[in-house]
C-alpha cells in the first residue's frame, strides 16, 4: 500500500534498483489555496507509470511529461503551475493556487 | 538525487530515526543531515525546526534558496487489547499510513489467525513496551476494558513523549480510572492527556466506527494546534 510520501520514496528506490529510470516529483512550495501540501511526491518512470501525487490531479500530465524529460536529460527542473485562466492553454489548478514542483532525476 | 542518498534516507525511515535531505535549488547539489548529525550542521536552526514542526520548506541561506525534505518517523499506533476494535482499527490505520503494534497477554485474543501481518506481542504491557522504543511519534490506544491490563500501559504512556493516549470506557470508567491513577501518583496534568471516552463524538456504534472515531481523533491531534486550526 502506498499511503505516504514517504514511501513513495521506498517505492522510486525500489523501482531504480529494479533498473527502471525514475524522476522524483516534489512539492516545493504553495500560495493560497494548494490540493498538496509542501513536501507532496509524485514518482514517476521513463514510459510515464506513476504514482503519488502533486495536485488534486490538476497537474499531474504536465509533471509527468517534463519528468520524463528530465529523466532524458538529468538535469533537475523546477516547475511552476498557477490559475489554468490567466493562460487558458496551459494546465493549471483549478483551485486558485500556485505550486512550484521540484523535479529530478534518480542516478 | 543520488540513488545511494535516497538509501540512506529510507534507511533512516525504517529505523525510525529523524533525518532531512538539503537540496540547493539552484545546482541541485544534495546532502542528508541525519538526526545524530543535527546539532553540528550549519544549518542546525532551520533544520532543527523544520524537524520539529515535521515541515518540509523552503529555507533561505546566505548562499541561496535550499529546500528541506523532512523526515520524521512514521507514526505508530501501540493499541493495548487484541479485541474487535483493534480488528478493525488495523486496516483503517495502515491506510492512513500508520504503523499499529498489537499489545495484549490474553493469548487466546492476541492470535495470529485475528490479526494476520502485524506486529503483535503476546505479553503484558509492562514487558512489551519497553522493548518498542516509544517516542514522540507513538500513539497509544488502550482498548481491553480491563485495568489490569490497561492500567500498567496507562503507566508507561503518561511517562513517555507519546503524542496521543485514549482509552476505551464510558465516563463512569474514566472516573474510577482517574482515582487509581492519581492514587498511583499521577496529577491533574498528566491525567488530562488522556482522551477518554477515546475518540471523536461521531455516535460510532459498530467496533469499525470506533475505530473510525479514534483514527479520526489521532489524526486531529497530528494535524491541529490546541485551538483548532492547522498545524
Amino acid at each position: 500500500m502506498i499511503a505516504s510520501d514517504d514511501d513513495l520514496l521506498k517505492q522510486a528506490e525500489d523501482w531504480r534498483r529494479a533498473g527502471r529510470d525514475v524522476a522524483i516529483a516534489t512539492v516545493v512550495e504553495t500560495w493560497g489555496s494548494a490540493p498538496r501540501p509542501v513536501g507532496s511526491h509524485l514518482i514517476i518512470d521513463a514510459d510515464g507509470n506513476f504514482m503519488g501525487s502533486v495536485s488534486g490531479g490538476c497537474v499531474e500530465g504536465a509533471v509527468v511529461t517534463e519528468a520524463i524529460d528530465v529523466i532524458e536529460n538529468g538535469a533537475p527542473k523546477l516547475l511552476e503551475f498557477g490559475v489554468a485562466n490567466e493562460t487558458a492553454w496551459q494546465v493549471g489548478l483549478s483551485c486558485g493556487g500556485r505550486i512550484s514542483v521540484y523535479v529530478e532525476k534518480v542516478v | 538525487m543520488d540513488l545511494s542518498l535516497l538509501s540512506k534516507l529510507n534507511e533512516e525511515r525504517s529505523a525510525r530515526r529523524a533525518a532531512v535531505l538539503v537540496t540547493d535549488m539552484a545546482s541541485g547539489k544534495q546532502r542528508l543531515v541525519l538526526e545524530s548529525e543535527l546539532s553540528s550542521d550549519p544549518l542546525s536552526n532551520e533544520l532543527s525546526d523544520a524537524l520539529r514542526m515535521g515541515k518540509s520548506g523552503v529555507v533561505e541561506t546566505s548562499e541561496g534558496k535550499v529546500f528541506l525534505t523532512v523526515q520524521a518517523p512514521v507514526v505508530r499506533i501501540v493499541a493495548i487489547g487484541a479485541v474487535h476494535i483493534s480488528q478493525a482499527l488495523v486496516p483503517m490505520a495502515q491506510q492512513l499510513g500508520f504503523d499499529v503494534v498489537i499489545v495484549d497477554p490474553r493469548t487466546a485474543f492476541a492470535s495470529p489467525e485475528r490479526f494476520p501481518n502485524i506486529e503483535m506481542h503476546a505479553e503484558w504491557p509492562d514487558v512489551a513496551l519497553p522493548k518498542l522504543g516509544v517516542d514522540r511519534y507513538t500513539a497509544f490506544v488502550m482498548l481491553t476494558h480491563d485495568p489490569k491490563i490497561d492500567d500498567p500501559a496507562l503507566f508507561i504512556a503518561l511517562k513517555s513523549s507519546s503524542f496521543y493516549i485514549g482509552a476505551l470506557g464510558s465516563r463512569k470508567t474514566h472516573a474510577t480510572r482517574i482515582e487509581r491513577l492519581k492514587t498511583a501518583g499521577f496529577n491533574d496534568d498528566d491525567i488530562a492527556r488522556i482522551h477518554a471516552p477515546i475518540g471523536l463524538n461521531i455516535g460510532g456504534i459498530s467496533p469499525a466506527e470506533v475505530a473510525l472515531s479514534i483514527l479520526a481523533q489521532i489524526t486531529a491531534q497530528l494535524r491541529l494546534k490546541p485551538d483548532g486550526t492547522r498545524a
